[in-house]
């Protein structure tokens, strides 16, 4: 009984497997990491006793001697499971480190049960304790590390979708396109921004295209040369670009930037602007005397 | 009359003329063009020149900056020039280059640098 | 940063400017069989010819390499000429800057242009620049 290295271990999830789920779950309670907020207890207590479950079968088949191999098929339930509750809760908003508190939480739980039944065995239990921490912390570093791939994911699928939401180039007129912009401009969003308009010019066959920043909270010497090199993009393609929606605060701000606008036209409305851009087309809006 | 050499083809039409700049053109060509639009604005008394590069998928700065002489060589032998049919991943690596051609007139295509040439001289 | 050994795809000596085309074609070439968008290979191939062009007209001629990275999806090229170098890199590479023949060096737009921008420069063996673009 007292051959294999993680014996004690494995003795006591067979024999207490209720009373460790208990304990484990009063410790993630303790610390905080029961997040009611974002999933139920009894979420908590399912994601818990089936990781409990994984690493007891995990502790079983996949230690020899006292190495072990987390990449290797004894551990695949427990790679599976807890990568599973890591994307679920990477979803609802829990932090990596409270995603790895809450696999560190059982090494207390574990350590205060070898220790009352090791406690004629010392030398035993600081192996055993040594064990089953490198293999606890084997797997908090295996959750922060999934948990960051899933975050990557979610900020690129979400930047994808902002620059969507935030860069509609509509058609306002025959041969006049207008680009709202939103936010703020990083360099990155910026040639997205470009590209996108381009190729729009290219398939409307506009003439004329404003680019509002109404929308535009702060314009800094980055933002501005975006802008001018956006409009300078558009006059090499053989249309015209509008800037509107300058406020004071901006017109002010780029003059201290002394930021050269060139012969770029500004105006300080998307309604001067539009009416600037039919005129230079050659439409006119008339108002009809008998409405 | 039209000539069609390694670096682009020439072509009078209805006193334009229209130059096509061919693909992955080298310096040497591009060179031998300028020279042979030169002569051919001032013996043809061309009132417009029309420079296409929607061929082009790269202007580098040493070919921008021939696109934006021929263009003034023509103005200079008064005849109004546009360039045209500029690819929009080209105007964003021109513009990342510094290089705005500030002096060249623009237009989307050849049907518009024609309509414009047109109603300048109308 | 350059993520694994490339494999060459061709070694072209650098002479004159049809040298400067061929080594536009070869990666455009290079980019396409991994699948680049229009504005990513633009703005590369453009780099590779203000380099390739500044060996032949600045740097006595050269040579350049042209790698694929098939699977961190890189194509990276080494261009090295048997110029006098250049003194002040950093100067050189600061827009605007031109040795005087007319013709600006480009460098700094070329860098701007490129994921992996490195330059070395001795009056021994003249300028070798790496430039590499993630697809």
């Amino acid at each position: 009984m007292t051959g294999s290295a993680t014996s004690s271990t494995l003795a006591i999830l067979d024999e207490d497997f209720d009373a460790v789920l208990n304990s484990w779950l009063s410790t993630q309670g303790n610390e905080g990491l029961t997040r009611s907020d974002l999933f139920s207890d009894d979420e908590g207590r399912a994601h818990t006793a089936a990781l409990l479950k994984a690493f007891a079968q995990g502790v079983r088949d996949g230690v020899t001697g006292e190495d072990f191999d987390l990449k290797g098929d004894a551990w695949i339930d427990l790679r599976s499971v807890l990568s599973e509750i890591t994307r679920e809760r990477v979803r609802i908003g829990v932090e990596a480190t409270d995603m790895a508190a809450f696999v560190q939480a059982l090494k207390s739980t574990l350590f205060t049960r070898l220790r009352q039944r090791l406690s004629d065995q010392p030398e035993k239990l600081i192996d055993e304790v040594w064990l089953i921490t490198r293999v606890v912390d084997a797997f908090a570093l295996y959750t922060t590390e999934i948990f960051i791939a899933e975050r990557e994911q979610v900020i690129d699928r979400q930047r994808i979708e902002m620059l969507e939401l935030s860069t509609p180039v509509v058609e306002l007129w025959d041969r006049v396109l207008t680009l709202p912009l939103i936010g703020t401009l990083d360099s990155v969003r910026a040639q997205d921004v470009m590209e996108n308009l381009l190729e729009a010019i290219v398939r409307e066959r506009a003439e004329m295209v404003i680019v509002d920043i109404t929308g535009v909270q702060t314009v800094d010497t980055q933002v501005a040369q975006h802008l001018l090199r956006t409009a300078s993009a558009v006059r090499l393609m053989g249309a015209e670009c509008i800037i509107s929606g300058i406020s004071p605060k901006i017109a002010q701000t780029m003059v201290q930037l002394g930021v050269d606008v060139g012969n770029v036209s500004t105006r300080s409305t998307i309604r001067s602007a539009f009416n600037e851009a039919l005129d230079r087309l050659g439409y006119g809006i008339v108002r009809h005397s008998n409405v | 009359m039209s000539d069609a050499l390694d670096g682009g083809s020439i072509h009078m039409v209805d006193g334009v003329l229209l130059v096509g700049i061919h693909e992955d053109v080298t310096d040497t060509d591009i060179m031998g063009l300028q020279d042979r639009l030169a002569d051919r604005v001032a013996s043809e008394r061309a009132q417009g020149v029309v420079i296409d590069i929607s061929a082009l998928e790269i202007v580098d700065t040493f070919v921008g900056r021939v696109i934006a002489q021929l263009a003034n060589i023509a103005r200079l032998l008064d005849a109004q020039t546009f360039l045209v049919g500029m690819r929009p991943a080209v105007a964003m690596t021109l513009v990342e280059l510094g290089m705005h051609l500030p002096e060249t007139r623009t237009a989307l295509s050849l049907t518009h640098a024609m309509e414009r040439l047109r109603s300048n001289s109308g | 940063m350059i993520r694994e050994e490339g494999k060459l795809v061709e070694r072209i000596s650098l002479r004159s400017d049809r040298d400067v085309a061929r080594a536009r074609r070869v990666v455009t070439q290079a980019m396409d069989k991994l699948g680049a968008r229009a504005l990513g290979r633009t703005r590369f191939v453009t780099a590779v010819s203000e380099i390739a062009r500044n060996a032949v007209v600045h740097g006595q001629g050269g040579d350049i390499s042209v790698f694929s990275h098939d699977r961190s999806k890189q194509v990276s090229v080494i261009c090295e000429d048997g110029g006098p170098g250049i003194e002040d890199i950093d100067t050189a590479l600061q827009d605007g800057f031109t040795t005087g023949r007319g013709l600006g060096r480009g460098l700094g737009g070329a860098q701007r242009l490129c994921d992996v921008f490195e330059i070395e420069s001795t009056p021994d063996t003249g300028v070798t620049i790496r430039m590499a673009v993630n697809i």
